[in-house]
């Protein structure tokens, strides 16, 4: 596309280094460490990680990612679902990213290799089409990820999809479970960096409720390396003013109030209700479920999924030493795992954050393994 | 993944929009986007949907931040997810 007149402004070497500077300084005069901070977005973690921006940060501030991977925190029975749905014989279509994440037993990918019918789409909109094509076959949508692609699902089911499709719901909500992990016992986060373009949608308005509850500040982030340094400086001065905020850094993209046209499709359609994040916690109104008026394009209503047969085979072992809870949680990092690279690695993955391209895990992995230099050195 | 992808929209018909990504045209529902959106809007899009019109006073910013992920090596994460966005539209009508 055209020519990138401002290039300078997002990779400025200098402007980077005096952000750091600054950062060190704002870290060092709230006078006690670490200075723990919470982002909640796999592209966040991906910008950190390719730019080794991890390693520029001040020694005293701990920058962690939280359950901010949509595949991820997609729990162990709603796989076991969609994956007992296809064993029954139903068509289900899903994003790429769901097919090697594992259930109890299966993943949606090891029953398509045995001919179950599982169809990878980019979107809702590509299922909608297969389900047309085929209309005497019923087609299920394993509808997973947090408020951006929840509010497709919810444009879907609004505008005339045909009476053989249906979706297994398993969107998350995230302002309900940067809740739950402030208020888990030993958490440190005394801050969050809030993802750009899940903001979009949501408008920054969504955290002042949680920052008024919590006390806890609250800074919506671009995704370039001066994005990230500049909203964690203004993050750490106002974890160091006790300011507890919400703050847009990202005023290109995201608005007080969000976009009302989606919100409004989106709680027209879905309904919070309380549910497992897998490894983290059950999440009070961290889960969307289809509301009454859609019951008849609810799967889990539609059908009767049988997930019980599948726990008649033993979980694989390795499942139990896996630490993706912990560290989605913001306890542990992908190093501190046992199976980290050495049994868990992209090509055969034992957790879910090692699956997909926003999962701690896998990020760590591509970009080196160990990607706090501080703790090398 | 919550980046999305910008794009141009080429031509608008009802809710539907052919959008063009980096040479690459494909269909957008427009269902969810807050503006009016014609030929020659950039549009923010994720999974198939526009979910913003980008203001004509940031659409450079927001190609140049784009140009430079892209230009990353094709193994990098954000690079795969950028493309595997453009590929979350319906291909060329």
């Amino acid at each position: 596309m055209s020519a990138p007149l401002r290039t300078l402004e997002f990779r400025d070497p200098l402007k980077a280094k005096q952000l750091g500077a600054r950062l060190s300084e704002v870290v060092d005069q709230v006078g006690r460490e670490p200075v723990s901070v919470m982002h909640v977005c796999g592209s966040h973690e991906q910008a950190i990680a390719r730019f080794g921006l991890r390693s520029a940060f001040p020694k005293k501030l701990d920058v962690v990612m939280g359950p901010g991977c949509p595949v991820c925190i997609t729990d162990v029975p709603e796989v076991d679902e969609a994956v007992a749905l296809a064993l029954q014989g139903v068509r289900v279509a899903t994003y790429g990213d769901m097919l090697r994440v594992p259930g109890t037993v299966k993943s949606l990918g090891d029953v398509r290799g045995e001919g179950a019918k599982v169809e990878v789409v980019y979107g809702i909109d590509q299922a909608l089409e297969l389900a047309r094509a085929t209309p005497a076959e019923e087609l299920v949508f394993f509808a997973t990820g947090f408020e951006t692609t929840a509010v497709a699902t919810a444009s879907a089911l609004l505008h005339d999809p045909p009476p053989n499709f249906s979706v297994l719901s398993a969107h998350k909500y995230i302002p309900p479970v940067m809740e739950i992990v402030t208020e888990m016992p030993g958490s440190r986060i005394e801050g969050f960096l809030a993802a750009g373009h899940a903001a979009v949608i949501t408008g920054s308005n969504v955290f002042e409720q949680f920052v008024r509850d919590h006390g806890v500040p609250v800074v919506v982030a671009g995704f370039e390396p001066l994005d990230i340094l500049a909203a964690l400086v203004r993050l750490t001065e106002l974890v160091r003013d006790r300011e507890p905020k919400v703050v847009n850094m990202f005023p290109r993209c995201v608005t007080a109030e969000g976009n009302r046209v989606a919100q409004e499709q989106l709680w027209q359609v879905f309904t919070p209700t309380g549910g497992q994040w897998r490894g983290i916690a059950h999440v009070p109104n961290g889960n969307l479920r289809l509301r009454d008026d859609f019951a008849r394009f609810d799967a889990r209503r539609r059908f009767t999924i049988d997930v019980a047969k599948l726990w008649a085979y033993a979980p694989p072992r390795l499942l139990g030493q896996c630490r993706c809870g912990e560290i989605m949680s913001g306890s542990k990092r992908p190093s501190d795992c046992a199976l980290f690279g050495k049994a868990c690695v992209p090509e055969s993955p034992v957790g879910a954050c090692m699956v997909s391209t926003e999962g701690t895990c896998r990020i760590w992995h591509q970009y080196g393994g160990h990607l706090d230099l501080r703790s090398v050195s | 993944m919550c980046l999305g992808v910008p794009g141009r929209v080429v031509s608008v018909n009802g809710f539907s929009a052919v959008v063009d990504f980096w040479g690459v045209q494909k269909q957008v529902l427009l269902h969810l986007v807050d503006e009016p959106v014609g030929p020659g809007d950039y549009v923010l899009n994720h999974v198939g949907y526009a979910i913003r019109k980008i203001p004509s006073e940031d659409i450079a910013a927001t190609l140049a931040m784009y140009d430079q992920l892209l230009d990353a090596k094709p193994e990098d994460l954000m690079r795969q997810d950028i493309e595997g966005e453009v590929g979350a539209s319906k291909g060329r009508p």
